[in-house]
């Protein structure tokens, strides 16, 4: 079976991606017919397959891990780049709903600056892929005004960072109004556009704001980081009731993956166990997971078994995986691209100290991005990000 | 003001037997055309007429609901003082007819939004005085389940959609309502009202470029009561024609406080929006009490220009004069209406003192919606709850 295969270094771009070696994960078959995360008692998991309904007509394959399915053919299923696999799932999503429409900055015409828009336009027309002017608090605050009605608007951020001047809209309307009104309003608008640190693009345009948007009360988070997972999450995003925040990487949209061709959804509240493990717990999102991978490369070689999942949910916590994580290993790190202060990872070791203090041997270690703007010279950038080498010894002290 | 009538009344014979009931001649929908005080002030468009079609039932009606709203906002302010409402509570009299007038104007699938002056508009929308008072005094009978509070009242199925803290920020969410009406093709008109103060809000005119670009039935209504808070108009706006801010977007100057002229211009904006895509009114209003109730309202502005105010455009008083002199009421019937109103009122604040305060579950419930059938309290939930569709 093939094993991962990364570029050499992190500054290059990952253009190829295979799948997780399925043999390490047997014992996540059980896994595979759950569809959400069941109680704490670990025997819940095993009924759960037959008491599953599906809400959709479709047929919704829950799997949570991108993986050869070891007893189905693998000539099914279609290779395609992220940012095709998100334009995928959009496009199904709005052949399946017609109240889907998409909002943004050059998303019609010009296809979307990340081309995860491209063709809508000329499929569905000018009323469902709209070319918005440079207005981020108004067209957001139209997309909520228009989710209150019952549309389901996707509302696109040219970069994270633009939806700054949304906060607004996103924190005050988006997130309270279902609250404040009683329960009358749903607001099921999905907000997503590329953040992070991208190739040298500046302070402004290579922002981490996950953390800004953790404490808004109504939404929830959710970080792609593999095109499976981000067209599950983009369709579940879109179907759900709630506002869901979608955060993209740049420096992803090139990942290549096989897909399958089945209609499929990823739990929105659900983390991925990427690589399974005994001695540390490695708790990860969106493009550090492939610095950490990177990292358990070396580690393997040095002879630790890291067990490394891709936490997805950033808002909830996925707590019931990661506290079974913690449970098994004893050892948390936590490797983030936000802030250090006040971010996801911030937030995680308090969660996991609150509830897991007392299955840990050594204290929870997060490594986050530096707290400073994004440097424009290549060296600097890549100091202000986590960088495999980083992860390497961190581990190591901490399984000492 | 000059009064003219279309048709003579013939049912003077009516009055007499009707003198026990209230309503004597609210089945009377016998036409009757008012002329409105002023002149109606256009920009970049044809201004409609001064003639207003009504009938004896409607300016009845006009009379008992803006009575209704003076009272409901009055008991309000006791309310507040005796600190049964806490927290900020904005007042909405002098400015009735504006409420009135829209409703008149408008159906209940056209949609209005609001700042945080809510409390007349929900009414005029089909919300009761119960809901009302409940959800003021934070109980679970009110129209949020009390979790909104003065500035959140919403009635979603008569298209109210509030109710809004931050002014300015709902300009943009009715123009995106005005978009989804458009993406339906329902035919129907939002109505997004703001204050002379959020009018200087930058949303505003980003939402108002979208709207003029897609051709979205948005209304945007100023109701220019001529104090943002404390802020006279003219020391916070450079330019205080309201409605000619729209640039190339149509307005009309309406006198806000003249009801019937508000009917007009909300009846002339809905067939604009429809057909030709959004325009500005300015509602020329005042409000009697300050901004909220710890204003109190005379350090920005003298006693005499409240009272006169309320001595020469109260809207209610030109009702009232209105339908005195088409012999519609005499003053004792108008009198014992209002004596109604007043029992009507305080039965409702009764009703809504006994009501229970909302259960500490509720702290938890609406934060998200049920999506796939999990329940979380938290970033950190202690235990994930699945209850399958």
């Amino acid at each position: 079976m093939s094993s991962i295969i990364h570029g050499a270094g992190a500054a290059t771009a990952l253009s190829t991606f295979n799948p997780v070696d399925s043999k390490k994960l047997t014992n996540l078959s059980v896994r595979s017919q759950r569809y959400i995360v069941a109680g704490s008692e670990a025997s819940k998991k095993k009924s759960f397959g037959s008491a599953l309904t599906v809400r959709h007509s479709q047929k919704l394959i829950p799997n949570a891990v991108a993986t050869k399915e070891a007893d189905t053919s693998t000539s099914t299923g279609h290779e395609l780049l992220l940012f095709e696999a998100l334009q995928e799932g959009l496009e199904e999503e709005m052949d399946r709903d017609a109240n889907v429409c998409v909002m943004g900055e050059d998303v019609g015409h010009y296809g979307g600056s990340y081309k995860v828009t491209k063709g809508l336009a000329d499929k569905f027309g000018d009323l469902r892929v709209l070319d918005t002017p440079i207005c981020e608090n108004a067209f957001t605050g139209m997309a909520i005004g228009a989710a209150m009605t019952g549309l389901r608007p996707v509302i696109e951020g040219m970069n994270m960072g633009f939806l700054l001047l949304a906060f607004n809209q996103i924190s005050n309307n988006c997130g309270m109004l279902h609250y404040t009104s009683g329960g009358q309003f749903t607001i099921p608008v999905v907000i997503r556009g590329p953040g992070g640190v991208g190739r040298q693009l500046g302070a402004e345009h290579s922002q981490r704001l996950e953390s800004y948007f953790q404490s808004i009360p109504g939404i929830q988070m959710v970080a792609c980081s593999t095109p499976y997972n981000a067209k599950g999450l983009m369709k579940a995003a879109i179907r759900s009731e709630n506002p869901v925040i979608l955060f993209e990487h740049v420096l992803l949209y090139n990942l290549k993956e096989k897909i399958p061709d089945e209609d499929y959804i990823c739990n929105l509240e659900e983390a991925e166990m990427v690589r399974p493990g005994e001695h540390i717990t490695i708790l990860t999102y969106s493009r550090m997971r492939y610095h950490v991978m990177q990292a358990a490369k070396t580690l393997v070689n040095k002879g630790y078994d890291p067990e490394v999942i891709d936490i997805r949910s950033l808002k909830p916590f996925d707590l019931h995986t990661i506290g079974n994580s913690v449970k098994k290993t004893h050892r948390v790190l936590i490797v983030e691209e936000c802030m250090r202060t006040g971010g996801i990872g911030a937030s995680l070791t308090a969660a996991i100290n609150e509830n897991f203090h007392d299955y840990l041997d050594a204290p929870v270690m997060c490594l986050s991005s530096q707290d400073v703007p994004t440097p424009y010279a290549g060296t600097l950038e890549e100091w202000t990000v986590v960088q495999p080498a980083q992860i390497v010894t961190a581990v190591e002290q901490l399984c000492q | 003001m000059a009064l003219s009538r279309l048709s003579s009344r013939s049912n003077g014979i009516a009055r007499p037997f009707s003198a026990a009931f209230n309503r004597f001649i609210s089945t009377d929908t016998t036409p009757i055309t008012i002329e409105t005080s002023l002149p109606f002030t256009a920009h970049l468009c044809d201004p409609p007429s001064r003639s207003v079609e009504s009938s004896s039932q409607e300016l009845l009606d006009f009379f008992r609901t803006m009575a209704l709203m003076r009272r409901m906002e009055i008991a309000a302010d006791s309310l507040y003082k005796a600190k049964l409402i806490r927290g900020f509570c904005h007042l909405y009299d002098g400015q009735e007819a504006v409420a009135i007038g829209m409703e008149a104007a408008i159906t209940k699938k056209d949609a209005i939004i609001t700042a945080y002056r809510d409390h007349c508009i929900f009414l005029g929308r089909g919300g009761s005085l119960h809901e009302v008072f409940s959800e003021l005094m934070g109980r679970q009978a009110g129209c949020s389940k009390g979790k909104g509070g003065s500035m959140h009242f919403y009635k979603k199925d008569s298209s109210f959609y509030g109710g809004h803290g931050i002014v300015g920020a709902q300009v943009p969410l009715g123009c995106g309502i005005a978009f989804a009406q458009k993406y339906n093709k329902e035919e129907a008109v939002t109505f997004a009202l703001y204050g002379d103060g959020a009018a200087n809000q930058g949303q505003l005119f980003e939402a108002l470029n979208i709207s003029a670009l897609w051709d979205l039935p948005a209304i945007l209504v100023c109701e220019n009561n001529h104090y943002g808070m404390g802020t006279a108009e003219w020391r916070a706006a450079k330019s205080p024609s309201y409605y000619k801010r729209g640039d190339y977007v149509p307005g009309l100057k309406v006198d806000g406080m003249d009801a019937f002229a508000v009917k007009q211009a909300c009846k002339f904006a809905k067939d604009h929006a429809l057909e030709k895509g959004p325009i500005i009114l300015e509602m020329d209003t005042y409000r009697y009490h300050g901004h909220s109730m710890s204003d109190p309202g005379s350090t920005y502005r003298t006693r005499d220009e409240i009272s006169g105010v309320r001595q020469e455009r109260d809207p209610i008083e030109r009702i009232k004069k209105l339908v005195l002199s088409h012999d519609l009421a005499t003053e004792k019937e108008l009198k014992d209406m209002e004596k109604e109103i007043r029992k009507e009122v305080d039965d409702a604040i009764a009703k809504a003192k006994d009501c229970p305060m909302p259960e500490p579950s509720e702290l938890f419930t609406n934060v998200y919606v049920k999506g796939f059938g999990t329940e979380s309290f938290g970033p950190d939930r202690k235990e994930v709850k699945a209850a399958l569709p």
